[in-house]
């Protein structure tokens, strides 16, 4: 088995980071920003997703093109169910 | 013919262990499929039986036979277990789980006890439903639209919703099981561009049962939560929105439909180019429109509610997208037709089966094109137009493919032939009867008689005897079947090895195959349906 | 698995291959794949569910932060932290498992189950304190001892139902998956006291790691959507 062994070095960096930015969203959370806090929580909470998959998970590390596909259209279709749903909610003439 | 033909006895997956356990513990996925095969069919008949029963209420214009609960209940049953009981699992879990392993030269799935867990899963949703029935059925239409199956029916919505959730994750572990095993079990030499058709059709239904089951799942999770512990999601009483719902559960099972349909469209493409001897015409586009269909599929649901109340500007986006779906759909019709075209056409059972499925399935996608019409929808919306369009489909589509594929392998799967004759006479059965059927429910759609009423305006019966006399020979042609293929399992002609003369691995193998498959993995070094260089078999065999 | 005939050909034999499978490698690549299969299938379990959040979190603005806001954002906030040091302690786990160190491997499964069931402690606390508050969808649901997060906008106690059914719904979810992953983590423990794990042979670990990241991954997404809607404007 030619397995890629991560040094444990970058899982303790990866860990320190998905705390320092736990910390920070939480913080942030109490700033007005006015309509981009939401935006501001979830871009923290997609790059703390991104490093758990990429570093944790392996994504990085792995030669398995299927294991991004996977996740591509798994997101691809969450994407689809949102957005074509917006469509008619965020079209009604009435709330 | 009444003596038994002499036994084979070469070992094979069905003589390799004995006794019921080794039935029931098994990890073989020929023997998956057969415990498949019987339950399936157990539940395909409690489906007809309610379908029996709305037929002969509706052969009269009062409502004598059923009250008008009663009648709620048996439309309800009939559509969970046919779509959810029998259509969904009937050829990805029979044919699929018996021939995907054998068409990419595999031993079995990638994970075969994850195989036997879907069944063991399955049978215990159909028990739940059996339950369901027996303690006094449910009345919200198969679709569970609330507030009605939340907050209003006193049925056991409860139990249904928790039988279809249980049996979704049946669905999604054989999707799982097919996706990994077309991916990683492909004998040497198997490129993509070889794998039968079939493969590819149920690769697409595969990705329609990973994407879009776990959202039924959650969808009746959320239903079931509302009647048991009071969340509100769907109530509109606390701001909560129906059409939430309505969306959450088309997006499911507006692609179910294709679930239904893409597996009997692998099977079409395996008989055409056999009782042709051609090359299928175009594999590459017939191959595409099922990932097509698949992927398209999930843009389309609302087209199920332009009358609900959606904006005008999602409906017009639906309607257009819904469009979409004809162009992959079309592809398969013209690539089969361009197949039989100067073919050396033989009208074997499978073959007849085959071509009722193309003539049927472009009725019923014809006029789902009326219903992508967001004006026509409007003037037949939850009328007989309707139910006659989904049946030419669903019956009539998938229906037909699901007994053609039956009769195709079932010299593989048994090891003998049924009897030709019978075959033919009950493939011409169900066609004539599922026309005089159905046909007529078009008629009256578009004269205006709604859907899911026990009795009607006698202007209306006319029609509805017809179609009542129809379903009655409908009823007729599926029992056919079933007692000839099992007169056949003693009486039936040794079928040998390859009795169609067929390219795909499954033919290289013995009949009935041996546990492991193959006694050596094949090397594929030729393309998929390579008929110019098979002879046809020498006679056609008649049982 | 009756068929042992076909191993005969194998180069390496291993007794944690399956007959079915021609080698490690590919016995491992299918697991693996598998699982992450399996992740895309929760992404829209999930995903439904976060569909309803985002049409009722854009009608009904004021409820949604005024019904995140009555929600403890300390318990929130350390038990995501508890969630990612159980990552951490996963991922170093799969390592050891890779590396069959045994003694390592076993210790860094038992600091995971401890994160595991602290989170569900901290989360049982949380429900508690909702159900004192009759802050549980129901009959008895009442939210007048809230205070609106935009006080001239009044509350509609309906629309604040749907807040809370949501968080019950997504956390309750949650926590069931995180229940299964400690069972999953159960069965991983006793694999690997039984030293089952080494350089050859650790696909269970690593795929009930990836398992345990997801739940983590979803954990992350619904700490923001449900805690921190609307802080800024604390009444």
């Amino acid at each position: 088995m030619s397995e890629h062994i991560i040094p444990s070095k970058i899982y303790y960096m990866i860990w320190v980071t998905l705390m320092i930015f736990t910390v920070i969203t939480a913080a942030v959370a109490f700033v007005d920003l006015g309509p981009f806090n939401t935006v501001v929580a979830l871009i923290i909470a997609t790059f703390k997703a991104t490093l758990v998959v990429l570093f944790f998970m392996h994504v990085k590390y792995t030669s398995e093109k299927m294991t991004k596909t996977v996740i591509m259209a798994a997101i691809f279709w969450l994407g689809l169910l949102l957005i074509l749903s917006l469509a008619d909610f965020a079209t009604r003439a009435t709330g | 013919m009444a003596t038994p033909a002499v036994q084979d006895e070469r070992p094979n997956y069905l003589n390799s262990t004995h006794g019921i356990r080794s039935w029931l513990l098994t990890t073989d996925h020929k023997r998956i499929a057969l415990l498949y095969l019987m339950s399936v069919t157990f539940f395909f008949f409690i489906g007809g039986l309610f379908a029996l029963l709305i037929r002969l209420e509706l052969l009269t214009p009062a409502g004598d036979l059923v009250m008008a609960d009663t009648y709620n209940k048996l439309f309800t049953m009939h559509g969970q277990i046919m779509v959810f009981f029998f259509l969904i699992p009937s050829i990805p879990a029979i044919l699929g789980n018996f021939l995907v392993p054998m068409m990419i030269g595999a031993k079995d799935l990638a994970f075969p006890k994850i195989n036997l867990l879907s069944w063991y899963i399955y049978i215990f949703a159909g028990g739940l439903m059996l339950y369901c029935i027996v303690t006094g059925g449910v009345d919200t239409g198969w679709t569970f639209y609330t507030p009605f199956s939340t907050a209003f029916s006193h049925t056991q919505v409860v139990e249904a919703a928790l039988a279809i959730f249980i049996n979704g994750f049946s669905s999604i572990l054989t999707g799982l099981n097919f996706v990994v095993t077309i991916h990683r079990m492909r004998a040497p030499g198997l490129t993509w561009r070889r794998l039968p058709l079939f493969i590819w059709s149920h690769y697409a239904v595969s990705i329609i049962f990973l994407l879009g089951t776990p959202v039924l799942a959650i969808t009746l999770l959320l239903v079931f939560f509302e009647r048991v512990f009071n969340l509100g999601i769907f109530d509109p009483t606390r701001g909560g929105d129906p059409l939430l719902f309505q969306h959450l559960f088309w997006f499911y099972s507006h692609p179910a439909v294709y679930i239904m349909i893409l597996p009997s469209m692998g099977v079409v493409s395996e008989i055409v180019p056999c009782f042709s001897r051609k090359r299928i015409f175009g594999y590459e586009f017939v191959a595409m429109s099922s990932i097509g269909i698949a992927v398209i599929g999930f843009l389309v649901w609302a087209h199920h509610m332009f009358v609900a109340g959606i904006s005008l500007y999602a409906a017009l986006i639906f309607s257009v997208l819904s469009y979409l779906v004809a162009v992959p759909s079309a592809i398969k019709v013209f690539n089969w037709t361009a197949t039989m075209y100067k073919g050396s056409i033989s009208l074997d059972t499978p073959m007849l089966y085959a071509l009722g499925f193309i003539g049927l399935f472009t009725i019923g996608g014809l006029t789902g094109l009326f219903l992508a019409a967001l004006g026509v929808d409007v003037h037949v919306h939850d009328t007989y137009f309707v139910i006659a369009h989904f049946h030419y489909v669903m019956v009539g589509g998938a229906v037909m493919g699901y007994m053609g594929g039956l009769h195709f392998w079932w010299p593989k799967m048994t090891g003998r032939m049924y009897p030709e004759i019978w075959g033919k006479l009950a493939a011409v059965t169900i066609f004539l009867g599922f026309n005089l059927t159905f046909f007529p429910q078009f008629i009256l759609g578009y004269l205006g008689m709604p859907r899911r009423y026990w009795e009607y305006p006698p202007e209306f019966q006319v029609w509805n005897v017809l179609s009542t006399a129809g379903a009655s020979i409908l009823a007729v042609g599926y029992l056919l079947p079933m007692v000839y293929m099992i007169w056949s399992l003693r009486y039936g002609k040794i079928a040998g090895d390859n009795p169609w003369g067929a390219a795909g691995l499954e033919w290289k193998t013995q009949s009935p195959p041996i546990t492991s498959n193959f006694e050596v993995t094949p090397e594929v070094t030729w393309e998929a349906y390579n008929y110019d260089e098979i002879p046809a078999p020498e006679e056609v065999p008649v049982g | 698995m009756a068929e042992t005939s076909a191993l005969a050909t194998q180069e390496h034999e291993h007794s944690d291959l399956q007959h079915h499978f021609a080698d490690m490698e590919q016995q491992k690549e299918a697991s693996t794949l598998g699982m992450w299969v399996f992740l895309g299938t929760e992404i829209m379990f999930f995903g439904g569910m976060f569909l309803a959040y985002l049409v009722y979190r854009l009608k009904y603005y004021n409820e949604f932060a005024t019904g995140s806001q009555s929600i403890d954002i300390w318990l929130g906030t350390i038990n995501t932290i508890v969630l990612i040091c159980s990552s951490l302690t996963v991922a170093l786990g799969v390592k050891a498992a890779q590396r069959g160190k045994r003694k390592l491997l076993i210790v860094l499964i038992i600091l995971t189950l401890i994160f595991g069931l602290a989170f569900l402690g901290i989360k049982g606390i949380e429900w508690y304190q909702k159900y004192q508050e009759h802050h549980v969808p129901g009959i008895s649901f009442n939210i007048s001892d809230i205070q609106a997060a935009h006080p001239h906008t009044p509350l509609n106690p309906g629309h604040a139902q749907l807040y809370f059914s949501l968080y019950f719904a997504l956390t309750g979810l949650h926590a069931l998956h995180m229940i299964i992953g400690i069972g999953i983590f159960l069965a991983l423990l006793w694999m690997a006291w039984k030293g089952r794990f080494g350089p050859d042979y650790y696909t269970p670990m690593e795929i009930g790691g990836l398992y345990w990241h997801f739940v983590d991954i979803v954990w992350i997404y619904l700490f923001p959507l449900l805690y921190l809607i609307d802080r800024k404007h604390i009444p």
